[in-house]
């Protein structure tokens, strides 16, 4: 394996928040749902599949999105839940994609039923969007061995930024560790790929920074 | 201001709070303020003492002052009428029917116009403007609006407002520039931004502060509390959303079990709440006859002895029916106490149910959970240290600051949806 740098340029470790704003839509059933979802801005769709990462919680939540809770609590509706809960918006390049998805399973169910699932009057679902604000940490990378050191000690903010909002940011649409390895460095190809396979989504961001930590630490151990 | 914390000197706050809640995320902050430098910042509510919205202005101000912003704090008063009819307010926003008479509210408009003349010269030199609550809604149409942005930030459980009444003060509030809102589920048709910030708590605050064994312990003299028995408290104003006779039903249903039981309900009265007198003449009525209960009418400043009273309490109990958010949540939360809080509005965001505490929807409900927590002073100490964690996760000054340091330049610098800073 022949590893060089191309490139000496720094990679800058970077945090950040999302400020939630109500976008003042409301479903409470769920033929207004999906008409909703129909018009809502894309970062409405983005902010109740991901904004959950990074809201206050405990543990591994049995539903992974906005939309798949609601079914289970607002609608009582356990096997709507189940099909929107498996819903992986990483499967989805575009929004607009994830968007017509979540239309489709949410329709399959209203064919099935033969009354329109509705929530009770104080538990409607609330369409939110989100700003993300981004942070320097004034934390500078060179070389891929100390970024592997330093994942451990990175807020959850900052994998978020790195390995969750990347992927919406062009060009790459991917996670900033591995263009900036392939980018400034060669001979990264198998730690590129091993970074590639991992989910984002669903182990929730606190033990994505430990297997980030993991791939590292094994890589270079080897 | 010196701070002594551990064997550290702290001269200014920010650098207190660095010392809590991490460098890194006062440098946030930091980094947030320098596009908001020498900005002129005015809030305006209605009372300097008692509440949760005077209490976050009181480490707030200071806080945006060091931080490089020109802060000030003014508040809007007026004669009985107008505080009758914001509580009128109060209650009808929060979804009691009931209709506020013409009377009461020429007082509401009378008391606003006086204050936009009183105020107009510091209002028209901000930058930035936030208006708390309800009271001085109205004060944007009397004044001069020039190049500053007005922030509307209502508090209060705003779910199912009674319509008339919303519809009356949706006229004042269309034209702000943004709305915030404690959760979501209180926003509103408005046809500008509503960012949903929950409030926070100030770990710095004679409330919040680390105490004394000796300061709590003189707590059990001062009140006639048994140390050695358990204790249930429920720290409110005595407000009929805050549901005290609840409380006080449910302590009836656990002493059965738990025949040693206490419990303190203490309120602290707030300067802008007529009905307090009142409704504190109805539950000591309630409780007439009981042993071991204490009703305490706290002064709007006796922030040490609550603290003490959530620090001697084994449970501590927020059974509201309607709630904002729930200050005194967080602050037991803080103190590492589970809390036994009422399934309604803000309480749903902190006590995350089997983790922080229990969710409860009736006196019955509440009982149990206590009778359940008393039995198991395990469960008590694992869900309390949960609860530091999750207060100093999210529920915080900082984090409170952070937001609303977003917003403004958010507004300033008319960012979409990305703000990139450093």
């Amino acid at each position: 394996m022949s590893i060089q740098s191309k490139n000496n340029h720094a990679f800058a470790v970077q945090d950040c928040a999302l400020a939630a704003i109500a976008t003042g839509q409301r479903a409470f059933n769920l033929r207004e749902l999906r008409d909703k979802i129909r018009g809502i801005v894309p970062d409405s769709i983005y902010y109740h599949f991901w904004g959950g990462l990074l809201r206050p919680r405990f543990d591994d939540p049995e539903y992974h999105n906005d939309f798949a809770i609601w079914a289970r609590y607002g609608l009582e509706d356990a096997v709507l839940a189940e099909r929107l809960g498996i819903i992986d918006p990483t499967d989805f390049r575009e929004m607009e994609a994830l968007r017509e998805w979540v239309i489709e399973v949410v329709e399959e169910r209203l064919d099935e039923r033969e009354q329109v699932p509705a929530s009770r009057s104080d538990h409607p679902f609330y369409f939110v969007r989100s700003q993300i604000v981004v942070f320097d940490t004034h934390v500078r990378i060179e070389q891929p061995e100390q970024l592997g050191a330093a994942i451990p000690s990175m807020s959850l903010g900052s994998i978020f930024f790195h390995f969750v909002d990347a992927r919406r940011r062009p060009p790459h649409g991917e996670d900033d560790f591995r263009p900036w390895l392939t980018t400034c460095f060669e001979g990264y190809d198998d730690l590129c790929e091993t970074l590639g396979r991992l989910d984002p989504f669903f182990s929730g961001l606190a033990a994505l920074r430990k297997k980030l930590t993991e791939v590292f630490a094994h890589y270079f151990r080897k | 201001m010196l701070i002594i914390l551990g064997n550290r000197a702290l001269s200014t706050l920010l650098e207190t709070y660095a010392a809590i809640v991490g460098e890194d995320v006062v440098d946030q902050l930091r980094q947030l303020a320098r596009l908001l430098e020498n900005r002129r910042v005015v809030h305006v509510n209605s009372t300097r003492e008692g509440g949760g919205v005077a209490e976050i202005l009181t480490k707030l101000v200071p806080l945006m002052q060091e931080m490089g912003l020109e802060t000030s704090w003014e508040i809007i008063t007026g004669d009985k009428d107008f505080y009758e009819c914001t509580k009128s307010f109060h209650n009808a926003l929060q979804g009691n029917r009931t209709a506020v008479a013409d009377r009461l509210l020429q007082a509401y408009e009378h008391a606003n116009k006086r204050a936009a003349e009183a105020l107009g010269p510091v209002l028209d030199q901000a930058d930035i403007v936030f208006i708390h609550d309800p009271q001085p809604a109205p004060l944007l149409s009397y004044c001069h609006r020039g190049e500053s942005k007005w922030i509307w930030r209502c508090h209060i459980d705003l779910s199912r407002p009674y319509r008339p009444v919303w519809k009356y003060l949706r006229k004042y509030v269309v034209d702000y520039d943004v709305s915030i809102f404690s959760l979501s589920a209180f926003a509103q048709a408005l046809p500008h931004p509503q960012y949903i910030i929950p409030p926070s708590i100030d770990p710095l605050s004679d409330k919040n502060i680390e105490l004394e064994k000796e300061e709590v312990q003189a707590i059990y003299n001062l009140f006639s509390i048994d140390p050695d028995r358990p204790l249930i408290v429920q720290v409110s104003r005595f407000d009929r959303f805050k549901d005290p006779i609840g409380v006080i039903q449910a302590f009836r249903l656990a002493k059965k079990y738990v025949p040693d039981l206490q419990v303190v309900l203490a309120g602290g009265g707030a300067s802008d709440d007529p009905e307090g007198a009142s409704v504190r003449r109805e539950v000591e009525a309630f409780a007439e006859g009981f042993e071991d209960v204490h009703i305490l009418e706290l002064p709007s400043d006796a922030h040490r002895a609550i603290n003490a009273l959530q620090r001697a309490a084994h449970v501590v109990l927020q059974k509201s029916v309607k709630e904002g958010f729930g200050l005194t949540v967080t602050e037991a939360m803080w103190k590492g106490k589970p809390v036994i809080g009422g399934n309604t509005g803000g309480i749903r965001l902190q006590v995350i149910d089997n983790h922080t505490g229990f969710l409860v929807n009736s006196p019955e409900g509440a009982a149990l959970r206590v009778r359940y927590l008393l039995e198991r002073p395990e469960k008590i100490r694992e869900m309390g240290r949960k609860a530091v964690g999750f207060v100093r996760e999210n529920f915080l000054l900082t984090r409170q600051l952070r937001e609303y340091l977003t917003v403004m330049v958010a507004l300033i610098h008319g960012c979409e949806d990305r703000i990139e800073l450093g």
